[in-house]
């Protein structure tokens, strides 16, 4: 018995040993004025997505190869990136949002650098003044609604306000915000809108009847109507109805939702060149690429949000389905920071006890 | 002695000590004042207590349950009998999202979720699902222990003159309490830690431990208070696997297995037994095979022919994703195996306190958090030699050490009751320990075997909360990662394909399960053929 043990264990402590050597990176041998040969790493959530080719044509353009690492969702990536700081995962990072970018400066997770590719970015988008992050991408936050539902009788509703109509009684579902991102940014949409309100506000929904869901897959396929669900009303993305057409099964010419353009929040996507890392000439020609048109106007189809720079064309179905809100609400990135563990815990009380 | 080392070894590496580093982190500065604070707060003990008594009632059920159906696995032959096996382990690949909707979809066809019967985001829709999930575990784990005992103890029994009710409770009962217990325990331990079924089918006002833990780390950022509450989750699963430990151990009773042919069911019987399994297992099953078929208003295969083809959401097709989970599995279940099965000598052969340790230090993989050991991987298995953050074995060793607990629970009670006589008796005969090894517990224990290695595959080809809290490369990206991603965006298109996903990683899993099985029983044929 003894020696069938011994054969087995010695095996598996060699594979033990494979297994470390595997995992251990060589050494970066490259000087500093030469980014030619290196290899970096792209730490990004789990949406992420490129077309073929697109990341390779970076590597044709500067020599430098790109490793994408998953580190689950926006809140996932930001925590283990906040674990890992001094040690970072990657030398970039892609996809903080406003609504974690606070958590993520406060960390001190990003090296400030300043593309040359922001002259082609709204001021709007450009949230940190420092420049530790480089605005990528942005999408709207938006209350979706299945358009046969409504009619002469009962037409959709337009602002926040007859969301809480009671002639729109019971026909709202929105997202947890202390468990899901879209309800966050709904919740956000509301603070921005209300100010000091915000709380009577969501008293009003909650007599209205409003259902709430842990996450935006079951508010989305179990509630909405689009997944055989009964409410008409859902917190989902201005991008929805475009991808119901794109994804549809068979094929249609329209949406069958709508977007209530008064409802949105806006969402950035950020770019950081994470501290610590050595090798930051590289670093820094990844986020001026991923300001190209190159990979701008991959972005739309790929994650379904709009791309920051103004010189990047839109493919035809963002174009024909999808409504831009002109002025999606918005709050500073240090206020939802400071606040949205009290504001989340608030609105706990008030919606769901 | 490496049968002692390696399963340290790899324990004190990949568990112990990352969650030893994230739980140090954690405590730091205000973490230790959250724990001290945690038993005066409200909320704290309202979510304890929820905890804990859902996954009660849980196991609870889920024993009722499967018991009938090990009893007929066990004791009866029958057309089909390894295919109705091998389908009770394909809720371990799905992931609670298509199986909350397959639920929903179920209750409304049956007018259950209106009005005051609405089951949706109630505890009992909870419940549900954990029998759903885990039925599978005492079915088989108890199954394969029952087919191991003599039938004609009870027969000697009822010719005593005790009725079947009396046989069992005094007869069968106490002989397969090792195995029960063994089973319930890996059953209470994922009904503490589940997660999607808590958030997802018991609604937003529902929080246990596990979700409170995610809460914390991830979305408020607040690593103290996830911490005291991973210490409090982990402080409880060491406490319950003691106790559950107790109730298993030295109650094996010894003797020889059976060499009778099995009989065959009764019709009423069976289809008694079929009729609970299927209303349980097959209707979900059913309602999802029924929704990757339908295409419009008709019925088709496209949805099927479409995962070949990559959707620009995900970074690879569905089919390259189903065969990185298959690849995956394949690595973490021979972990499983060599470890688990190691572990389980030491158990069995052991000194008492070695032995003790072991049973309980490989069960608690399954009782912590995904975040805690995801985390703690990260901060822990940082530096050279051990730098395995982004390495690719990270994912299927996390997937072994679920699979562990299940090759041990099934082995365990199993090599327990082989009889040393029989050991002795080979011995004398001349033969070599090794050969003794080979020749009597293997065989004996193949069933068994194969049963914990069906389980490890299972739960690597379906396992996502621990996957997503690793980094992955997205080309190696797994398919309940891939499913939860089509989900993630409306369209029917995508529906249509994640349902069609769900229904191979259903196949592939009982396929899988068949072939593993098929080895196993080869064994214990064997030795009844050698008797």
């Amino acid at each position: 018995m003894r020696r069938v043990l011994l054969t087995v264990g010695v095996g598996v402590l060699v594979a033990l040993g494979a297994i470390t050597a595997c995992g251990s990176d060589p050494p970066s041998a490259s000087s500093p004025e030469s980014i030619v040969g290196q290899t970096i790493t792209l730490v990004t959530h789990d949406s992420f997505r490129v077309s073929p080719g697109t990341l390779e044509a970076f590597t044709t353009e500067t020599g430098v190869a790109v490793v994408v690492q998953s580190a689950g969702d926006t809140g996932q990536m930001v925590a283990m990136s906040i674990l890992t700081v001094g040690n970072p995962l990657g030398d970039v990072m892609y996809g903080v949002d406003n609504t974690f970018l606070q958590r993520a400066l406060d960390a001190e997770l990003f090296e400030a650098y300043e593309s040359p590719a922001l002259v082609n970015v709204p001021m709007s988008l450009q949230l940190d003044p420092g420049h530790r992050v480089t605005p990528i991408d942005f999408g709207d936050v938006c209350a979706n609604y299945w358009i046969d539902r409504f009619d002469d009788d009962l037409p959709v509703p337009a602002t926040l306000d007859d969301l809480a109509d009671p002639a729109y009684r019971g026909l709202l579902v929105v997202e947890n915000p202390e468990t899901s991102s879209p309800g966050l940014a709904f919740l956000l949409a509301t603070i921005a809108e209300f100010g000091d309100g915000w709380e009577d506000y969501w008293k009003s929904l909650r007599d209205n009847d409003v259902v709430v869901t842990a996450g935006w897959e079951d508010a989305y396929y179990g509630e909405f109507v689009s997944g055989g669900g009964d409410r008409p009303i859902v917190i989902s993305y201005a991008s929805s109805p475009p991808a119901e057409v794109i994804y549809a099964d068979p094929p249609v010419d329209t949406a069958p939702t709508g977007v209530i353009i008064d409802t949105c929040f806006r969402q950035v996507e950020f770019a950081g060149i994470l501290a610590g890392t050595i090798h930051r000439a590289a670093a820094e020609a990844l986020v001026d690429f991923l300001l190209s048109d190159t990979f701008q106007e991959d972005v739309p189809l790929n994650m379904f949000v709009f791309p920051a720079s103004t010189t990047a064309g839109l493919p035809p179905a963002f174009v024909d389905h999808v409504v831009l809100p002109e002025d999606p609400h918005t709050l500073a990135p240090a206020d939802i920071g400071a606040n949205r563990n009290a504001w989340t815990e608030r609105w706990t009380e008030i919606v769901l006890r | 002695m490496v049968a002692v080392l390696l399963p340290a070894a790899f324990l004190g590496v990949f568990f112990l000590y990352p969650v030893a580093a994230i739980v140090a982190r954690g405590l730091t500065g205000e973490g230790l004042d959250r724990l001290v604070g945690l038993p005066a707060s409200a909320s704290f003990r309202s979510v304890a207590w929820f905890t804990l008594w859902q996954a009660v009632v849980s196991t609870v059920l889920t024993v009722l349950v499967a018991l009938p159906g090990a009893h007929l696995l066990a004791r009866y032959r029958f057309r089909g009998r390894a295919v109705l096996r091998a389908l009770t382990t394909v809720p371990f690949v799905l992931p609670t999202v298509v199986v909350g909707s397959a639920f929903a979809a179920l209750f409304d066809r049956f007018g259950l979720d209106d009005g005051a019967f609405r089951l949706q985001h109630t505890v009992w829709a909870v419940i549900a699902a954990h029998v759903f999930f885990n039925v599978a575990v005492v079915l088989r784990t108890v199954g394969a222990f029952w087919e191991g005992l003599d039938p004609a103890v009870e027969e000697q029994a009822r010719v005593l003159g005790a009725g079947p009710w009396r046989t069992f409770w005094s007869v069968t009962l106490p002989r397969l309490w090792p195995a029960v217990a063994a089973a319930a325990s890996i059953v209470f331990l994922f009904c503490t830690t589940s997660f999607g079924v808590i958030l997802i089918l018991g609604g937003p006002t529902r929080a246990t431990l596990e979700t409170e833990i995610w809460r914390h780390a991830v979305w408020r950022g607040d690593l103290a208070s996830a911490t005291a509450l991973a210490v409090v989750q982990l402080v409880a699963v060491v406490a319950m696997v003691v106790v559950a430990n107790r109730l298993q151990l030295r109650r094996a009773i010894g003797g020889r297995p059976s060499a009778r042919r099995p009989q065959r069911p009764t019709k009423r019987l069976l289809g008694a037994n079929l009729a609970l399994l299927a209303t349980v297992l097959l209707l979900p099953v059913a309602v999802l095979v029924e929704r990757s078929l339908a295409v419009g208003d008709g019925y088709s295969l496209r949805h099927y022919g479409a995962l070949a083809d990559r959707v620009n959401l995900l970074p690879v097709s569905a089919l390259v994703a189903l065969r990185n989970s298959l690849l995956f599995a394949v690595v973490a279940t021979a972990l499983a195996l060599v470890v688990g099965g190691l572990a389980s000598l030491v158990v069995v052969h052991g000194r008492g306190s070695v032995s003790r340790i072991f049973d309980l230090g490989l069960m608690l993989p399954l009782g912590v958090s995904a975040v805690t050991l995801g985390f703690g991987m990260l901060i822990a298995l940082d530096d050279p030699p051990l730098d395995l953050r982004t390495s690719r074995w990270l994912v299927p060793v996390a997937h072994a050490l679920v699979g562990i607990p299940f090759v041990m629970r099934t082995l365990v009670p199993t090599l327990r009751s082989i009889d040393d006589r029989l050991r002795e008796a080979a011995a004398v005969l001349g033969a070599s320990p090794t050969r003794v090894f080979r020749e009597i517990d293997l065989p004996i224990a193949g069933r068994a075997v194969a049963v914990g290695a069906a389980f490890a595959f299972a739960i690597s080809l379906g396992e996502f909360g621990a996957t997503s809290f690793l980094p992955r490369q997205p080309d190696r990206m797994t398919a309940p990662l891939a499913l939860f991603r089509l989900l993630g965006t409306p369209g029917d298109l995508l529906q249509g394909q994640a349902m069609a996903l769900a229904v191979l990683m259903m196949l592939l899993t009982a396929a899988c399960v068949l072939v593993i099985e098929s080895r196993g029983r080869f064994g214990s044929g064997v030795v009844r053929g050698d008797l």
